[in-house]
C-alpha cells in the first residue's frame, strides 16, 4: 500500500537527516533504511527522530556501545543499529 | 518552473569551519547575511577533524611562523602558492586566540596556555625535529569550533537557511557573480538569492572515490557549480590517500594500528612491505605504504573474491592491548567488515582523504581565473576558501592539521575582503542575470521529465569505481588514458539520469541527482589534470616518473613546476605559474622532499 504524502514526507526528512557528519554513521544508517525499507513504525520513527536530534559524536559513541543512556528506547534502537547492522563476514 | 527572488548583502554557501567564520566577519560588520547549507551548521564535515589546528604558539617550547612556512612548502613538494602559505602561517596565531575568545574549549597547559602536540610534518628549526604546534579540544576538534563559531553567528544575527540545496552560481554576461540559485529540500522551492558577494565555502569532493574517508554530504557542490558556470578549478589531479580505509566502507583505521605492531599482508600471507621498505616496514610514510598496497593488488595479490584489497592484521597482539592501546579498532572491524580484529585480519585499501585542489583563489579568498588581468584575474562578487577552494596552501599535499588552519584564516580572509568591496561600495546588486537563472531552471526541468534514463545510484557507482580504478593512489600512464574516455562516458549518463519520485518534500532521490551533477565536474576535472600532469609530485604518483638526477622522486621542476587550471568548456587545461616570492621573506628554494 503506498504511503501517504505526510507520511512520505515524513520519512523524507528523516532519511535527510540520516546524511551525517562522519562515515561511520552514514554507513550505519544506509545499511537501517536498506533493511527497514521506508515504512517506519510510529514508535521507531519517533525514537529514530529523537536519535537524530544527537550530536554526531554522541550517536556513533551509543551507536558502538562505547556510551549508554539512561533512555531504553535509544537504547534499543542503538543496540538494534549495533547487532543488525553488521555486514556478512568478508572471506579472505 | 517559476523561482523567487530574496536579496542580501551577502550569500555564503556551506556552514563548516571556511562559511561560518566568513559569516562572523560579514554579520559582525553589520552586512545582511544569509548562510545556505544543505545539513544543520553542527553537522558538518569538519566535525570530522580530530587532529588539531596549527599555529606557532610556541607555548611549549620554541616555534615560529617561519619554521610553520617551511614545512608549509615542503609538505607542499613546491607547489603551494609561497605568499598565501605566509599570510596563512602568519595569520594563524590571531584565529587561534580568536577561537579562544569565541569559547572554544581548547585543551590547556597547567599555566593555563592552550596546550599543543606534535603532529607529522610539523617541525621546528627548517625541518630539525618535531614541534609542539597543533592546538587542540581532546579528539573532538573540529566538533569544538563548528560549535564555537554556529554560537558566535546565532550572536550576531547571521541569517542560516538549513537544509537548503545550492544550485547554480549566478553569473552575469560581464563574467560578475550574483548570487545563487537554490532549493528549499521542505518545499522544493526554488529561490534566486540575488547577493552583492558570494562565498563558496562548500567542503570537499572526496566521494568521486569509491574508497574514501569522506561522509556522503561531500559531493563537491561548490566546485561542480563554479564549473558549470565557466569558472576553472585548480590543480584538481591532488588528492590525499590514507593507506588504510576499511575496504568497501572507506571508514579510517589510524595508523596507530600499525605503530602498536600491525602488520600488512597479501593474499598468500606474504608480510609484502618487507620488500618495499627493509626498515620501516609497515612503519614507512603514508605514500610508500600506499603504494605497496596498489602494486601488490594490481599485481594479482590482493585478498577476497575480487583480489582487491589487503589485509591488516593484529591477530598476534595480545587481546588487552588492542582493546587497551586501539580503543574503537575492534568496533569498527565488526561494524565496517564483519571481522573481529581479535581473531581475523581486517580487509584495507587506500582511502581518498583530502583534496587539495578546488576553485582558485588569492590569499584574500577572492576567486582568480586566466583573464584581462592576468592569470589571476579577480572575478567580481565572488570568493571561496576551505577545501573546496584552492588558495593554493596545500600545493602537491597538505600536512596534518594545516586544514583546520585554513578553513579559518582563509574563511576570515574571504570574510573581511568581501566587508572591504561592501563598504567601498565597490560591490552592488546589479541587474539580476535571469538568463542564468533560466538555465538552472532548465537543469530541474530536464532532471523532472527524463524518461529511459540512467539510475542515479548505479551511475554515481561506475564513476566511483572509475575514479578508484584509474586515477587512484599509484598512477598509471595506460589507465589514465583509459580514464579520460571512461569517466566522459559516465559523464554522458550523468547528463540523463532519472528520478521515479517526483516529490516535492524532502525528495532525497532529486538532491542525490543534483549531488551527482556536481560530483562529475569534479571527477572529469581530476581525471583529466592527472593524465596531463607526466610527473610525481606530492600525493600525485605515477609508475613512469623514474627518479633521475634531474627528476628526484619523479618530481620534474623544469616542466612541470606549474598549476593546472581545469576549463569545463572543451575538458581543456591550461598552467599558471607557482607563485614563488613570499610575502615579505626570502622564498623557500626547491630542493627534494625528504623526510
Amino acid at each position: 500500500m503506498a504511503m501517504d504524502s505526510a507520511k512520505q514526507a515524513r520519512i523524507g526528512r528523516l532519511k535527510w537527516h540520516c546524511r551525517r557528519a562522519l562515515l561511520e554513521l552514514d554507513i550505519v544508517f544506509q545499511r537501517f533504511w536498506e533493511l527497514k525499507g521506508d515504512d517506519l513504525d510510529e514508535q521507531t520513527e519517533t525514537t529514530l527522530t529523537r536519535l537524530l536530534a544527537l550530536e554526531d559524536h554522541d550517536v556513533w559513541d551509543l551507536v558502538n556501545g562505547r556510551a549508554q543512556i539512561d533512555d531504553p528506547a535509544l537504547t534499543t534502537l542503538a543496540e538494534m543499529l549495533r547487532n543488525t547492522c553488521v555486514p556478512e563476514p568478508v572471506k579472505h | 518552473m517559476s523561482y523567487t527572488v530574496r536579496k542580501f548583502d551577502a550569500v555564503i554557501v556551506g556552514a563548516g569551519g571556511a562559511g561560518l567564520r566568513a559569516a562572523i566577519q560579514l554579520s559582525e560588520a553589520g552586512f545582511k547575511t544569509a548562510v545556505l547549507t544543505k545539513v544543520f551548521p553542527t553537522r558538518s564535515h569538519t566535525v570530522a577533524a580530530q587532529g588539531g589546528v596549527a599555529a606557532s604558539l610556541g607555548n611549549s617550547e620554541e616555534d615560529h611562523w617561519h619554521w610553520h612556512m617551511y614545512d608549509t612548502v615542503k609538505g607542499s613538494d613546491w607547489l603551494g602558492d609561497q605568499d598565501a602559505i605566509e599570510f596563512m602561517v602568519r595569520k594563524a596565531n590571531e584565529c587561534v586566540v580568536e577561537l579562544e575568545h569565541y569559547g572554544m574549549p581548547f585543551d590547556r597547559l597547567d599555566n593555563g596556555k592552550i596546550y599543543q602536540r606534535p603532529f607529522g610534518g610539523h617541525m621546528s628549526n627548517f625541518g630539525e625535529k618535531p614541534v609542539r604546534r597543533s592546538c587542540a579540544a581532546a579528539d573532538r576538534t573540529g566538533h569544538a569550533m563548528l560549535h564555537a563559531m554556529y554560537q558566535r553567528n546565532v550572536k550576531v544575527n547571521t541569517q542560516f537557511f538549513v537544509e537548503w540545496q545550492a544550485l547554480d552560481l549566478i553569473r552575469d554576461a560581464e563574467g560578475d557573480v550574483q548570487g545563487v540559485t537554490a532549493m528549499d529540500m521542505e518545499t522544493g522551492e526554488v529561490v534566486a538569492f540575488h547577493s552583492k558577494v558570494t562565498i563558496f565555502a562548500t567542503g570537499g569532493a572526496g566521494r568521486i572515490f569509491y574508497s574514501s574517508t569522506n561522509a556522503f554530504i561531500n559531493t563537491g557542490d561548490g566546485l561542480g557549480m563554479a564549473a558549470r558556470a565557466g569558472i576553472p578549478l585548480e590543480d584538481m589531479e591532488f588528492w590525499q590517500f590514507h593507506p588504510t580505509g576499511v575496504a568497501g566502507a572507506g571508514v579510517l583505521i589510524t595508523e596507530g594500528v600499525r605503530g602498536e605492531g600491525g602488520i600488512l599482508r597479501n593474499a598468500s600471507g606474504e608480510r609484502f612491505m618487507e620488500r618495499y621498505a627493509p626498515n620501516a616496514k609497515d612503519l614507512a610514510s603514508r605514500d610508500v605504504v600506499s603504494r605497496a598496497m596498489v602494486t601488490e593488488i594490481n599485481e594479482g595479490r590482493g585478498c577476497g573474491p575480487n583480489k582487491d584489497y589487503v589485509l591488516l592484521d593484529i591477530t598476534h597482539l595480545d587481546p588487552a592491548t588492542i582493546m587497551k592501546r586501539l580503543p574503537g579498532i575492534r568496533e569498527i572491524g565488526i561494524q565496517f567488515a564483519g571481522v573481529d580484529a581479535i581473531k581475523e585480519p581486517l580487509p584495507v585499501v587506500p582511502t581518498c582523504h583530502y583534496q587539495m585542489g578546488g576553485i582558485p583563489t588569492n590569499y584574500l579568498g577572492q576567486v582568480v581565473i586566466p583573464g584581462a588581468d592576468g592569470p589571476n584575474t579577480v572575478v567580481n562578487g565572488f570568493y571561496a576558501a576551505g577545501e573546496c577552494a584552492c588558495a593554493s596552501v596545500h600545493g602537491a599535499n597538505r600536512l596534518g592539521t594545516n586544514s583546520l588552519l585554513d578553513l579559518l584564516v582563509f574563511g576570515k580572509s574571504a570574510g573581511e575582503t568581501a566587508v572591504d568591496e561592501l563598504k567601498k561600495g565597490a560591490a552592488a546588486h546589479k541587474p539580476l542575470a535571469t538568463e542564468a537563472i533560466e538555465k538552472t531552471l532548465a537543469r530541474l526541468d530536464r532532471l523532472n521529465t527524463q524518461k529511459d534514463g540512467a539510475n542515479v545510484h548505479e551511475t554515481r557507482l561506475e564513476m566511483q569505481r572509475s575514479m578508484q580504478k584509474h586515477a587512484g593512489v599509484f598512477r598509471f600512464n595506460d589507465l589514465l588514458k583509459a580514464g579520460v574516455s571512461k569517466i566522459m562516458e559516465v559523464a554522458d549518463a550523468v547528463a540523463k539520469t532519472e528520478i521515479k519520485d517526483k516529490s516535492q518534500v524532502f525528495n532525497t532521490a532529486r538532491i542525490e541527482a543534483l549531488e551527482l551533477d556536481n560530483l562529475i565536474e569534479v571527477a572529469k576535472a581530476t581525471m583529466v589534470s592527472a593524465e596531463a600532469r607526466k610527473e610525481s609530485r606530492g600525493a600525485h604518483v605515477r609508475d613512469d616518473a623514474h627518479d633521475t638526477p634531474e627528476t628526484p622522486d619523479g618530481r620534474d621542476d623544469k616542466n612541470w613546476l606549474k598549476h593546472t587550471i581545469w576549463h569545463r568548456e572543451g575538458n581543456r587545461l591550461e598552467y599558471k605559474p607557482v607563485q614563488m616570492k613570499p610575502l615579505t621573506v626570502d622564498t623557500i628554494e626547491l630542493k627534494k622532499r625528504a623526510y
